[in-house]
């Protein structure tokens, strides 16, 4: 179901699996279009944490999905901001984040990172993909020039308004883990679907990421 | 950096493109991509690229991503095969 929770900015939702249980995970995606690529493996993981008695959280991110506020107003240091308060308010006791979404994530409370990206190589995809559009609709820049751009006075990459502070926070962001453990893309088996052009689905990883995640709460 | 540019160029552009192995398997040096792929949009591109990085722990230039590089998978591997060992 969805629950809103209270944000910094205004209200946020996030997609819960909430029975009061013992254990409650907050999950932090992954960040631009890895995160629409990856949404069906999260909430099929969720079900999957479900059937093995833990709740879970999947709060948006401020300028995301469901989210009312405007994406250029975002910068990691807001998602931050969400984030820890997302688990505040969901009492979370364990945090799962995955890729980027480890630049962003609570790293005070134990827990899991599935495959963690820097910041710089998120933003050198966004800007390679700006170049390409560019260069798709006639005009000639380069990744240097669109970086500049994006610095002063911020910039539309892939579809994202990224504003001044979010370039400059991706350009020197690295993934927060401390003491998580760290899951690779091998051990879910499969694709990995944060790759995928055409965003799909993967039961047997979101079974996999679950149980992974069960044995290591019960340990 | 042992691995087999030709092996793991398919895997990525498997992983990138959602190809069964069936399909995976059937890429020949004469393969279109650019063009002949719905799905290889700027951002796919740029996707694939960012893996291939990844993997190989290269950089690739702007000037490296272009039609003639993406023509066919040919192109694409040989790209990549000059980039390691440079």
């Amino acid at each position: 179901m969805i629950a809103p929770w209270p944000c910094p900015g205004g209200d946020e939702f996030a997609a819960v699996i909430d029975r009061e249980r013992r254990y409650r995970l907050l999950i932090v995606p992954p960040l631009f279009e890895e995160m629409n690529r990856t949404r069906r493996l999260l909430v099929g993981t969720m079900r999957a944490l479900d059937s093995h008695g833990i709740d879970s959280f999947l709060p948006d991110l401020p300028g995301t999905n469901e989210s009312l506020q405007a994406f250029e107003s975002q910068s990691l240091h807001s998602w931050r901001t969400a984030m820890a308060r997302a688990a505040r308010h969901f009492a979370a006791t364990h945090v799962l984040a995955l890729r980027g979404g480890v630049l962003v994530f609570p790293n005070a409370l134990p827990g899991w990172v599935v495959e963690p990206v820097a910041g710089a190589s998120l933003l050198r995809q966004l800007l390679r993909a700006g170049v390409i559009a560019a260069r798709e609709a006639g005009e000639h820049v380069d990744s240097a020039t669109l970086l500049e751009t994006g610095r002063s006075e911020g910039i539309r990459l892939a579809g994202y308004a990224c504003g001044p502070a979010l370039i400059a926070g991706l350009d020197s962001a690295r993934p927060l883990d401390e003491g998580q453990r760290e899951i690779r893309q091998s051990e879910l088996g499969g694709a990995a679907l944060w790759l995928r052009a055409e965003p799909g689905d993967d039961p047997a990883q979101a079974a996999r990421l679950a149980a992974i995640i069960a044995a290591g709460i019960a340990a | 950096m042992n691995e087999d540019s030709d092996a793991a160029l398919r895997d990525v552009l498997g992983q990138v493109l959602g190809l069964n192995a069936v399909r995976v398997a059937a890429l020949t040096p004469a393969t279109p991509l650019l063009g002949a792929l719905p799905e290889l949009d700027s951002m796919a591109i740029a996707t694939l690229f960012g893996a291939l990085e990844d993997r190989f722990a290269v950089l690739f230039d702007d000037s490296e991503v272009t039609g003639e590089t993406l023509a066919t998978y040919g192109t694409l591997l040989a790209l990549v095969r000059g980039k390691r060992r440079a």
